[in-house]
């Protein structure tokens, strides 16, 4: 585990008087794929705002390679440039056309001229199915469409790590498939990724790593067999029961 | 009159369906004749009050000396020209202040909008220089630069009353809108702005490319009516002694105690902020009716 691409270190962080993250240690290594599960509000989306440091921690520390990047000297901006995250709501940026929303980051965070910038945009948005959606603005595109550019978004500037929030909640039951497959290819080509996800099934088959969440801790972590089918603790048996009972597993 | 229109009786279908053919078709007959009906009382109704309102104003014994004292058409050919020629000079002031409004309020706004405590003492005079600006009256504000500024013969201070006028209106109109455009700015979602940030930008760049875009658009029917407001506001610069069209009409006044004059330049004021108001109407509705379509 000492070539971690990423580290989490007794991370805290509270809103207010609710600790949301209660000392977290995570590992992620080098082209695995790690799930967080837990129920909702159990900080598995706070804990990916806090690795892209969209969120200030309390204490703490987090690793990228061997740099903290929790470290006061730090350049967030230079941290987001080496990581893609997607969101549960798109956040696409609704004014621009899908090209323009995939190279922002490159063209204006990365310095990428305009023309490399499209070029490798335009190959992203073929390679998943949306070559013919190039000039189109965001609202008119299906849920699974938009999150789909939303990921070519956070990989057209080729980052070391992925964090994936919950990114299938908002689809419709018959979108959710495709952007799952797009998740699937970019394990095949051993990107990093750190996805929080309710998509039991999906986490068991493609997760090498499971980690569940409860109340801001990570109660249990393992290889999805294990998780899935002997968990240990009575919390984790818990929520799989709820889930196998919601017909979502 | 919209409810009387024949477009808004929509056909009664079902019952033209539902009941025996005959009545069906006799009720909607009627129902058009209504609506045909009530655009002819409406037409004959206008004619009549206004027809009415007319005819009271000009056989009142005082009509003729409203007309010569406010319609005279010897004193209008008389005083047109300066009128005209001032109001050239409003539109000029009214289009230079509305374009340092719209750049200066907008980067209030924005220095307004940073986050971080480094910024503090930026966001803190913006706050001021609104609070201040917003609270002065603006007749005020044009009398203490006008006469005030140039009282202190500072070398190489400018004393023109335009120039002067100018920079009131627009440091009084721009507080006024840099709040127009926070209000835009804090109309964007937040996840707008973690989706620019996560993408390495910084914060000025989420700013530029991400935020004001949208927000801009979201205000542009308020910016209008600032518009439309700054148009006449113009006028108030006349107290400086500069000569546009209220000054030159007053001139003409004071010298034949005739008021044609004014109401010459109220007519040319209106020529422009009326289709100004019209069409910040239609943009808004538009602007409505698309993001409604979504």
């Amino acid at each position: 585990m000492d070539e971690a691409k990423l580290r989490v270190r007794d991370l805290r962080k509270s809103f207010g008087s609710k600790v949301v993250l209660d000392g977290i240690d995570l590992d992620v290594a080098e082209h695995q794929l790690v799930c967080l599960i837990g129920s909702s509000g159990s900080g598995k989306s706070t804990l990916l705002r806090c690795v892209d440091l969209l969120e200030p921690i309390d204490s703490g520390s987090i690793w990228i390679d061997d740099e903290e990047i929790t470290a006061p000297y730090v350049d967030p901006n230079a941290v987001r440039r080496r990581i893609g995250i997607v969101f549960q709501s798109y956040n696409l940026f609704p004014h621009m056309n899908v090209l323009d929303n995939v190279t922002l980051g490159p063209r204006r965070a990365h310095g990428i001229d305009r023309e490399s910038a499209e070029r490798r945009a335009r190959e992203l948005l073929e390679r998943f199915g949306l070559a013919d959606k190039v000039l189109v603005y965001p609202d008119q595109l299906s849920g699974g469409q938009q999150q789909r550019v939303a990921i070519v978004r956070a990989l057209a500037a080729e980052p070391e790590l992925l964090l994936l929030d919950e990114i299938t909640a908002a689809l419709d039951p018959e979108l959710i498939a495709e952007v799952l497959d797009v998740i699937r290819d970019l394990k095949g080509q051993g990107l990093t990724m750190l996805l929080a996800t309710h998509e039991m099934g999906f986490a068991r088959d493609i997760a090498d790593v499971v980690c569940f969440l409860d109340q801001g801790r990570i109660l249990e972590q393992g290889p999805p067999s294990e998780i899935f089918s002997h968990p240990s603790e009575p919390r984790t048996r818990q929520f799989l029961e709820r889930i196998i009972d919601a017909g979502r597993l | 009159m919209n409810s009387e229109s024949p477009v808004s009786h929509g056909p009664p279908r079902l019952t033209g369906e539902r009941g025996a053919g005959g009545i069906g078709h006799r009720w909607k007959e009627l129902k058009v004749q209504d609506g045909a009906r009530g655009a002819l009382i409406a037409f004959f109704s206008t004619v009549v009050v206004f027809g009415v309102v007319t005819w009271v104003i000009l056989s009142s014994s005082t009509w003729p000396a409203v007309r010569r004292q406010f319609f005279s058409v010897r004193h209008l050919r008389e005083v047109w020209p300066a009128v005209w020629g001032g109001f050239a000079l409003d539109v000029k002031m009214f289009i230079v202040a509305e374009v340092l409004i719209l750049a200066f309020a907008l980067l209030v706004a924005v220095i307004r909008s940073l986050r971080g405590p480094a910024f503090f003492p930026l966001r803190m005079l913006t706050i001021v220089y609104i609070d201040i600006l917003r609270g002065i009256p603006l007749i005020l504000l044009i009398l203490i630069l006008g006469f005030g500024v140039p009282a202190l013969t500072l070398p190489g201070v400018p004393n023109d009353p335009v120039f002067w006028g100018v920079t009131a209106l627009v440091i009084s109109y721009s507080a006024y809108t840099s709040e127009v455009y926070r209000a835009g700015i804090e109309s964007v979602h937040e996840s707008q702005r973690s989706a620019a940030r996560a993408l390495g930008l910084t914060q000025w760049q989420a700013l530029r490319f991400a935020i004001l875009p949208q927000a801009v658009r979201n205000v542009v029917p308020a910016l209008l009516n600032g518009l439309v407001s700054l148009q006449k506001d113009v006028a108030l610069v006349s107290i400086l002694g500069v000569r546009e069209a209220v000054r030159e009409a007053q001139i003409y006044n004071a010298r034949t105690f005739n008021y044609t004059g004014l109401i010459a330049a109220a007519i040319l004021f209106l020529i422009i902020s009326v289709p100004a108001a019209r069409f910040t109407d239609w943009y808004t509705a538009r602007e409505r009716r698309l993001r409604g379509g979504h």
